[in-house]
Formats: C-alpha cells, structure tokens, sequence
C-alpha cells in the first residue's frame, strides 16, 4: 500500500530552513536570558547569607540558607500586609466581577437609550491616568472624614473604592465581549421556557460564560494586587498593603535584599501560579476584546 | 354563585392585566436595573472626581485646606499658567518632564512591539521546551510590579548590584568607577529596561493569539507555491496581524504613558530628571510639594493631551481600515 501522506508533505515543505532555525535559537535565547534574569537574582539572593547581598554580587551563593524566609515575617507585619493586600485585591475583585456581570449583560443582550454613551464612557475611562482620580478621590475621603466622621481615609474600604477605579471598567469591558460570544439562541430558549431575564443570565449565560468570567476576575486581581499608586497614598500603619509594606525591608542603615527577595518571591508565587494555570482563559478573553 | 364567579374571573383578568402593564415597564426598564449599581459606581469614582479634579484646578489647593477645599481660594487659570509657562521652573520642569515621558513611551512600546511580535512568529511552529519558553515568557507579566521593579532595582544597585558586576567586573568595561543607574543620565535606560522587560509579553501574549486565528491552509497553499519561510511572515504572518496592532499600540502607549508604579518603585517619590515621567511628576506637584491646585491643572492638561491622541490615532486607524475594506 502506497504510502501517501499530505501532512507529512506540508510538513516538509514548512519545515525551516537553516538560516531561520539559527535566528530563531539566538533570539529566543537572548530573550530566555533576559527574561529569566530578574528571576534568578530573586531566587538566589532570598536563599544568601546576608554577606553575600551586602557585598559584591554574586552568582553563586556562598552558602543557601532559609533564614530570610523565617525573618520577612518578624522584620516587618508582612503576615499582616499579606492580609490586607489580600482583603482588598479580593474584595476590589468580586465587587467589580459582580456589578459588571449585570451592566455587561445589559448592554450585551439588550438595546436602550445611552448604551452607546455609557460604553464610550466605560472605555475611555480606561485610558485615563489614575493619578487623575487619585487626587479627588484623597480630597473626598479626607473631607468626608472631617465632615461625618466615617474614616475612608486609610480604610480598607476607601482604598477597595479607589481599586475599582480601574477594575470596574475592565470587567464590564472584557465581559461584554464574553456575553457577546454566547450564543443569543441559548439565553431566548431559556426565556421561552419559563426563565425571566435574570433567570437566563444565571442559568445560562453566566455558566456558558465561566471562563470568561474566571479571566476577568484573575486579572482584576492580579492588576489590584500589584498595585501601588493608590496603596501608597491611602493606606496607613494598619492598612497598608504589600505594596508599600515591602519598603520597610530598607531601614536608615541597611537594606536586608535577600530579605527582600524572599518577600517578593512569597508575595508572587500566589498570583503567578494563578496566572499561569488560567492564562489560556485570559488570553482569549484579551483578544475577544482587543479584536472587537 | 353567578355574581361571585363573575367578580372572581374580573378580579383575576384586572391582576392579569396589571402584571402584564408592569412586566412590560419592567422589560424597558430593566436594562437600567441591570446598570444601576455599575452607573451609581461610575458615577461615585470616575465622574464627581473627574468633576471635582476640573474644579480643583481652578483653585489655589495648598495643604491648608486640605481639611475642606471649598475655601481654597479661586484663581481662575492662575495654575493653567504656572503650568505651560515654560520660561519659569513649573512649566519648564513639567515640559521637560512630558518630553521626557514621550520619548521614553516612544521606545518603550517599539521595543515591546518588536520583542512581542518576533517572539511570537518564532514560537509559532511546535519546537521541543516551546510550552515551557510560553510559561516563562509570561512571568514577567504575572509578577507583581512591585516584587519585579524592586529586584531590578537591585540589580541597579551602584555598589552590589549584578548589572555593574558584570560591566565593570567580569567584562572589565567602563572603568573602574562604578556607574550609577539609578542617578542621573543613566536613569532613563534602567526605567525603559524595566519597563520594556514588564510590558513586552503582553504583546507577545496579543500577537500569539491573533497568530492562532490564522488559517493553517494559508501557509500550506503558499508553502507550495513555492514561497519560504521568510517569505510567508512577511506576506501572510505579520499582515495578519495587522488589525490586532492597532489596538495593541494604542494600549501599550496608554499604559506605558500613564505607568506610576514602574518609576515609583525603582526611584521613589521624586525620580531622576533623566526618568521623570509625567505621572510621577505630578504625583510629586502633589503630594510632595503639596500643592493640589497644580496638580490638577497638570492631570487636567494630560487628560486632554491623552484624548486627542487617542482620538486622532483611532481616526487615522479606523480611516484606513475602511480604505482597505472599499
């Protein structure tokens, strides 16, 4: 039996030549380095003997020990900016997937008066500065403060508010372009047998849409957890996030780096691996709303 | 018996009727119940303090009233002023300031662009540790801004910092004075070092899904026609991704424009002239020198910088895609 097959023979006529394979591996390893390179400071130096960061870098550590990781929880609260940053990221999150869940299923599914308008408006609120609403939003919360007395200023609640500031507009965007993807039939059927508007949403455009919404809510987080503009500006002693707390590794005399290093490892590893288990999600959602 | 009945029928055709007038009034108004908490929020953190930020910008906004901004006196376009009048040290620092953030946002997304894209093309084809390279590829995007700057600021270090190791130790480069990377001129290059390593794989991560939309039957017709690999990239590969650029630029200009937390964490509250971008100089207008007033004078003028660049750049890209569809 003649042995004829087509992919095999595409494959073939694809298959690189030389001179790409040589440019491919020199620039994907130059690109490997660069890459890695931050990565592999911070692994090793959280593993040094304080010596060898306070002196002349080395690439080889003279010693591993695990002591930075036991101290990044005495030498600062970290256990308590962990906390924070955690309440906060978690609430700005859910906030802003829940809300958005509705207002995107009403722009997606139906036509009103103002959708166009508070669409433009949910965009381009996007591309706005958050310095822009970091100083009204900090004159608002002190004068609320002094005139009712209600502490927004320094409160978890204050900065979750802030967080949302750049949370909400990307949920609503990014889910639009989720609902849009469910099919229309579905969600009528549902109407038709019985289910009120709120019924369809629930029973089936929101499970149809369950990755969609996963990647919303892993960026929100990931965007809220590494955030800095706001936390610096709102927090205090009790509220203060990952990342502003993270300064305190630096004292007037000495910066502890691999103590650094470790606290950024541990602070990471959590939104890293969440990251890279749900990036497939993610990157489809980024360009279900980037083509559109 | 009969009277009951009928008053028992009427009574139910009237509870008919009025549920379905209300059901009606509730279907047109529901799309606004759906948006009313996503409305009241916008409403709450985007427009009163858009409002209040123009407001703010008309005043004389010091730290003596802070506690209740309303008596801050009104200055009309006192702080308007101030802040384009480049013959003296506000408006100059803050020129100096966005021509500093428009280079340095110049390079920063053609940089990414190109690594993004190449990156990429190169990772299209199945290759052995191709998932792995995708993982890796993606961390500098994952990690937290903080963590990431932080270990470049490090690594910057004058003294023990692994950049001036390599130069002036191992490769016997530059002299023996260690170079400062975090003072002076040679602050810019650390920040768009930084910057381009965070902010390349989201580009990388945009063009490797439009790559995936591509029909595979496209290469194969043109690998038998005769056409190489180089060939297909440049005629079939990078074409394709063409519209896909369009709103990738614009995001990456927007975000790299407006970026704080990069800058803040490798310098701190006030930057290096060399990298003092245009969010941290207003940052430190305002909550370093205290003065509010010009602060928002400063947001006001960037908002409105941002829009027409956006405008401007979404009509010339929205004008060629119809060109090219006519």
């Amino acid at each position: 039996m003649p042995d004829h097959r087509p992919r095999a023979r595409t494959r073939s006529a694809l298959d690189p030549p030389l001179s790409f394979k040589v440019i491919r591996a020199v620039f994907l390893t130059l690109l490997t380095g660069f890459v890695a390179l931050p990565v592999y400071v911070m692994i090793t130096s959280s593993l040094k003997p304080p010596a060898d960061v306070a002196g002349a870098f080395r690439w080889i550590p003279s010693g591993l020990t695990v002591r930075p990781y036991i101290d990044i929880w005495h030498t600062v609260p970290l256990a308590k900016y962990f906390l924070n940053s955690l309440i906060v990221a978690g609430a700005a999150t859910v906030c802003s997937v829940v809300i958005a869940v509705f207002a995107a299923y009403a722009v997606s599914r139906y036509r009103f008066r103002g959708k166009r308008l508070f669409t433009v408006t949910v965009l381009s609120t996007q591309m706005f500065p958050g310095i822009l609403f970091l100083l009204p939003l900090f004159l608002i919360f002190v004068n609320i403060g002094n005139t009712t007395g209600v502490a927004l200023y320094g409160s978890r609640g204050g900065l979750i508010l802030t967080y949302l500031t750049f949370s909400l507009p990307f949920s609503i965007w990014m889910l639009i372009g989720y609902f849009d993807s469910v099919p229309r039939d579905l969600d009528e059927a549902a109407t038709v047998d019985g289910c009120g508007p709120l019924g369809a949403l629930f029973r089936v455009v929101v499970p149809a849409a369950v990755p969609g919404i996963v990647a919303v809510a892993v960026y929100a987080f990931m965007t809220a957890w590494g955030e800095v503009l706001f936390a610096s500006v709102m927090t205090n002693d009790t509220t203060r996030t990952l990342a502003v707390g993270l300064q305190g590794y630096s004292t007037q005399n000495d910066v502890y780096w691999n103590q650094i290093m470790a606290a950024s490892l541990v602070v990471s590893i959590p939104v890293v691996a969440g990251f890279l288990l749900l990036q497939r999600y993610l990157v489809a959602g980024l360009t279900a709303g980037a083509v559109k | 018996m009969t009277s009951v009945t009928t008053e028992g029928a009427g009574r139910l055709r009237r509870t008919a009727t009025r549920v379905r007038g209300t059901g009606r009034v509730r279907r047109a108004a529901l799309p606004y119940l759906l948006l009313l908490p996503a409305l009241l929020l916008e409403l709450l953190i985007h427009l009163v303090p858009m409002v209040m930020g123009i407001l703010m910008s008309f005043r004389e906004l010091t730290q003596f009233f802070i506690r209740d901004w309303s008596r801050a006196p009104w200055t009309g376009f006192d702080n308007y002023d101030l802040a384009v009048d480049v013959n003296r040290p506000v408006g100059e620092a803050l020129l100096g300031s966005f021509l500093t953030t428009c280079l340095f946002t110049l390079l920063s997304v053609a940089l990414c662009w190109f690594l993004g894209t190449a990156a990429a093309v190169f990772m299209q084809e199945n290759f052995r540790g191709r998932g792995f390279l995708r993982a890796l590829f993606l961390v500098p995007y994952a990690l937290p801004v903080y963590a990431a700057v932080i270990t470049w600021a490090f690594m910057f270090q004058r003294d023990n910092g692994l950049v001036n190791h390599v130069i002036h130790d191992q490769l016997g480069l530059g002299g023996a004075e260690h170079t400062f990377w975090l003072l002076g001129d040679n602050s810019f290059w650390a920040l768009l070092i930084v910057s381009v390593w965070k902010g390349w794989p989201f580009a990388f991560l945009i063009v490797m899904a439009a790559l995936q939309n591509v029909p595979k039957e496209l290469y194969e017709a043109a690998a038998l026609d005769g056409a190489g690999i180089w060939q297909q990239i440049r005629r079939i590969t990078l074409p394709s991704v063409g519209a896909v650029n369009q709103v990738l630029i614009l995001v990456l200009f927007l975000w790299t424009f407006n970026d704080f937390n990069t800058p803040f964490v490798l310098f701190g509250k006030s930057a290096p002239e060399a990298a003092d971008l245009i969010s941290i100089h207003i940052y430190q207008s305002s909550f370093v020198t205290w003065n509010f007033g010009t602060g928002s004078a400063m947001s006001v003028l960037l908002l409105l910088f941002l829009l027409l660049v956006t405008a401007g750049y979404l009509f010339l890209t929205t004008r060629g895609r119809r060109d090219a569809d006519a």
